[in-house]
């Protein structure tokens, strides 16, 4: 749309206005896509410039060439790519555990009454509490290893995968249980065929909201004497005053994140494609 | 499908049908009987019991112990809104639950028998509102029902859709032959379709007409409208007021 605006717009409505600029201009067509990394591009040049200027000390914020090359050094090194992997396998082990607990809780809950019973009102309880306010007692229970930090991870992510779940189960149309027990559907066709299905776009969003909090709760806890992982490099750099390499492991997590995001969003288009909104014609 | 030979079927018999939803009775020791292969509809004011009895027809609603049910079976239900399962094709959802070998050819025959041929692959939100409840008929009939309850199938159609929809269950239930009901408050829907009206009133059934007019009806037709004017005064409606 704004490509053929571009293109249209001198001839059509602002004619008298933009006559005199567009004539002198050269049309230069920026398709829409590239557009949206300009202000973004700008701020980065406009850093750049401001720390080659001396306006901003590399004690307070390095430039952004001097992080580039940080990182590429730190990825020849492979002192990256070491760290990154054990910050990753601390994801995906406490992924792994808080996903299995939220979904199996949620099942437990969702699909008997007996269940919600004894498993909803301890897990709504819980859920008040800001779970990042455990720490200290993951500390006393679990030491300073590994044990809190795959821990703290596995509780970001059971929640909202929980709660999603939980809704998505009980939020399923009465009336299409209703049709499938006409044509005969017994309990476990209609868990497969009716309940899952119909809970799965609800618990889809639990699974961007649990890897957002998965990763939040990997920062927290690699602040947590580690010797080993993104947390640990960006608090050794600390300690030398580093910006540069702080900067790339903050770089590194937003990256994390941003990649899970499009992982389970690549997921449901795929799981999804049945949606009013994403089929076509 | 003509080839398909209705398989002998027991009458409907009803007796001694009550229902209370707290100090509201809704049915009243109602006593019904259906031929086998028979066409009724039921006409009734809202609130008058004819869902109540239709839900526990199709075994929705719990039947009390001391209620007589015979019912030729396997029962069939098209309800008001299509109820397909967006998540599955619109072949899968005529297959859902369905016993026995092929039932991806048994569900595309049945979708073929109600026009919806090309579209076994189609997700149901792209089907119209025709389309869609064409495919809960052809889910209904891919179980080769004995009995086929239809709780206002057409309400939520358009008038030209409504129309076609009327000559293919005709067609549907010729070839097959379940005895069916169908719930309506369209007076003129019941006496195009039916071969028996009935009126629910008081959790009773107050009226039983036989409609005695050949096929295929018009509402030109004399006895069309005799008929119609007498269901509309079981209904309460004035007739002067509703001509």
């Amino acid at each position: 749309m704004p490509d053929t605006q571009a293109a249209v717009a001198p001839r059509a409505l602002t004619e008298k206005t933009l006559r005199v600029p567009t004539e002198k201009l050269p049309r230069v067509v920026i398709p829409a896509r590239l557009r949206r990394f300009l202000s973004p591009l700008a701020l980065v040049l406009l850093w750049q410039a401001a720390s080659m200027a001396g306006l901003i000390s590399p004690r307070t914020l390095a430039a952004p060439s001097t992080v580039l090359a940080s990182a590429w050094e730190l990825v020849l090194s492979g002192e990256l790519p070491s760290h990154l992997l054990v910050s990753l396998g601390r994801v995906l082990v406490g992924l792994g555990i808080g996903l299995s607990a939220g979904v199996a809780l949620a099942l437990i809950a969702g699909l008997s009454k007996r269940g919600e019973e004894v498993v909803d009102a301890p897990m709504q309880m819980l859920r008040t509490l800001p779970f990042l306010a455990l720490v200290p007692l993951f500390i006393l229970w679990f030491g300073i290893g590994e044990t809190p930090k795959i821990a703290l991870v596995a509780l970001g992510a059971a929640f909202p995968v929980y709660l999603t779940l939980f809704a998505g189960i009980r939020g399923v149309e009465p009336k299409l249980v209703e049709a499938a027990q006409v044509f005969g559907l017994d309990r476990r066709g209609l868990v497969r065929h009716v309940i899952l299905p119909g809970a799965l776009p609800s618990a889809l969003v639990g699974l961007r909201y649990a890897l957002g909090s998965a990763w939040l709760s990997l920062v927290i806890a690699e602040q947590i004497n580690a010797t080993a992982g993104i947390g640990f490099l960006i608090n050794d750099a600390r300690e030398f005053l580093r910006t540069d390499v702080i900067v790339v492991g903050l770089l590194v997590y937003a990256l994390l994140g941003l990649g899970a995001d499009a992982l389970v969003r690549l997921a449901e288009r795929r799981a999804l494609a049945w949606r009013p909104t994403l089929v076509k014609g | 499908m003509a080839d398909i030979a209705p398989p002998a079927s027991t009458p409907l018999r009803v007796r001694n049908l009550t229902r209370r939803f707290g100090r509201n009775t809704v049915l009243h020791g109602l006593e019904l009987d259906l031929a086998p292969g028979s066409f009724t509809a039921l006409l009734g004011r809202s609130g008058s019991g004819k869902s109540t009895l239709l839900r526990t027809l199709a075994g929705l609603d719990p039947a009390p112990a001391e209620a007589v049910l015979d019912l030729p079976r396997p029962v069939s239900v098209v309800f008001q809104e299509p109820r397909l399962l967006p998540w599955k094709k619109v072949w899968q959802n005529v297959a859902l639950g369905l016993g026995g070998g092929d039932a991806r050819g048994r569900a595309a025959r049945a979708l073929e028998e109600v026009g919806l041929g090309r579209h076994l692959e189609a997700w149901p939100a792209t089907l119209s509102g025709g389309e869609a409840q064409r495919a809960a008929l052809a889910r209904a009939l891919v179980r080769e029902p004995r009995l086929l309850l239809l709780d206002e199938p057409f309400a939520a159609l358009d008038a030209l859709t409504r129309i076609r929809m009327h000559s293919l269950v005709l067609d549907l239930w010729r070839h097959h032959g379940p005895t069916t009901l169908i719930v309506t408050h369209d007076v003129d829907e019941a006496v195009l379709l039916a071969d028996r009206v009935l009126v629910l009133d008081g959790g009773r059934i107050a009226a039983d007409l036989t409609v005695d007019l050949p096929r295929p009806r018009r509402h030109a037709d004399p006895g069309f409208a005799t008929l119609r004017r007498r269901l509309l005064g079981e209904l309460g409606v004035d007739l002067q007021e509703a001509a």
